[in-house]
This record gives C-alpha cells, sequence and structure tokens, in this order.
C-alpha cells in the first residue's frame, strides 16, 4: 500500500466543526442554486410545449406557471439565476487567474450576494 | 503493461476518461450564458401571464425565438454537465452512480431537445 501511515493522520476538518467563511458559503451556494434550478428549467420547457400544442393546453401550463406556487418557485429560481450568475462570472475571473488573493475572494464574495438580490428585484420591476 | 505511450496517455484522456473537454465546455457554455440569460429572462418574464396570443405572437419573432432556443439548448448542456459533476462527487456506489449518470444524460437531451422543437414549432 502507498500510503501506510493509515489512521495516524490529521483528519480533513469535518464541516459541522468548521467555521463558516464566505467563500465555502458561494462555492456550496452555487452547487445548490445550479441544482436547484433543475425544477424551473422543466418548468419552463414544459410551459413552451403546451404553447406549442395549443391554447386549452398552455391555458393549463400558464396557470400553474402563474399560481402561487408557480411564483415562489419561478421567483426564487430568478434569485438563484442570478446569483448562479453573478457567482459563475466570479469563478470566469478565477479561471484567467483574476481575483484569487484572499481579501479580493472575501470581497467579490459578499458582492456575489448583494449583487444577485439587486439584480433579481431590478428583473422584476422591469418585467 | 500498455501499449499505449505516455505522450498517447496525457493528450485527451487522463483518469476522468475525457481530458479537459467537459471543463472546457463548461466554461464555454457559462459564458454564452451570460448574455443569453439576460436576453432570456427579460421577455420571458414580460409574456409569462400575459396569455396565449401574447405569447405566440412574441415567440414567432425570430429574434425571441433564436434566443429562446441557444438558451434552452445551452442552459441543458450545462446542466448536465454541472449535474454530471454533483452526481460524481456525491454518489457512492458504481452502480448507482453510472446509472445516475445515464438517467442525467437522458433527462438533459430529453428536456433540453422537447424546448427547442416546441419553440421551433411556434415560431415557424
Amino acid at each position: 500500500m502507498a500510503d501506510v501511515n493509515r489512521g495516524n493522520r490529521p483528519l480533513s476538518p469535518h464541516l459541522s466543526i468548521y467555521r463558516p467563511q464566505i467563500t465555502m458559503i458561494t462555492s456550496i451556494m452555487h452547487r445548490i442554486t445550479g441544482v436547484g434550478m433543475t425544477l424551473a428549467a422543466v418548468l419552463i420547457v414544459w410551459w413552451f410545449l403546451a404553447a406549442s400544442t395549443g391554447p386549452e393546453y398552455f391555458a393549463v401550463a400558464d396557470a400553474v406557471l402563474t399560481s402561487w406556487f408557480g411564483a415562489l418557485i419561478l421567483i426564487g429560481s430568478l434569485w438563484a439565476l442570478s446569483y448562479h450568475l453573478c457567482n459563475g462570472i466570479r469563478h470566469l475571473f478565477w479561471d484567467v487567474e483574476q481575483g484569487l488573493e484572499m481579501e479580493t475572494a472575501r470581497k467579490t464574495g459578499y458582492a456575489v450576494f448583494v449583487a444577485s438580490v439587486v439584480l433579481t428585484i431590478l428583473t422584476l420591476i422591469v418585467i | 503493461m500498455s501499449y499505449l505511450t505516455d505522450r498517447k496517455r496525457v493528450t485527451g484522456l487522463g483518469s476522468a476518461k475525457d481530458g479537459t473537454g467537459h471543463f472546457i465546455s463548461q466554461r464555454v457554455t457559462a459564458i454564452a450564458l451570460v448574455p443569453l440569460t439576460l436576453l432570456f429572462v427579460l421577455p420571458f418574464g414580460y409574456n409569462l401571464g400575459g396569455g396565449y396570443d401574447r405569447v405566440i405572437e412574441a415567440y414567432a419573432h425570430p429574434v425571441n425565438a433564436i434566443v429562446a432556443i441557444l438558451f434552452i439548448f445551452t442552459v441543458f448542456t450545462h446542466l448536465r454537465l454541472g449535474l454530471q459533476v454533483v452526481i460524481e462527487d456525491y454518489v457512492r456506489g458504481h452502480g448507482r452512480r453510472t446509472a445516475l449518470l445515464v438517467a442525467n444524460t437522458l433527462f438533459c437531451w430529453l428536456f433540453g431537445l422537447t424546448g427547442v422543437f416546441a419553440i421551433a414549432k411556434i415560431a415557424l
């Protein structure tokens, strides 16, 4: 076995005792928002399929998406989309080695949360 | 022993079996989705709940239809790659993981192409 020192090594920090940091929160939120938006993506495809089928079926899909429950999912997803978009741009800057300093990464982490809320509210005002 | 030369092994196929293809596709779709998201969300939000005739009229316009088709196709490509990584990271057991990876691929192509078809049918 390549690693004979089993059982006597320092363990990886367990998440439950790890002090939360903005960078780890933005990271896991990127995944949660990405996976969560799957539901909205399916609903939007269904809405388009209904529209292409005819007025009666469209009325059903449109009623579901504009109901209080549909609105809850779509407005939640609008925030998730805003967050994923802003944090995704942050990741793209990291890919070209920009903003990787700890202090910058922390600041942009907070900025992403603020920007996602502002973007969500702006979109709701415009539409 | 392997019949592949060292060079052959490192060009393209590492332990992930797909080299840097996944990484690059995820980034290219991400870049495409920055403008596409903004261009898709505004007309979609504006027309949602606006009634059948208005929706059909909006997506009969080539610009709205092309943006919506590009958005849906790119979203489901990006989603497939993203969900794949999440499954690979969190799902234990070869059988379960493989089954979910296959299901993810089929799910994303099904809904992605259904969306593309539906928008094209409205537009044409």
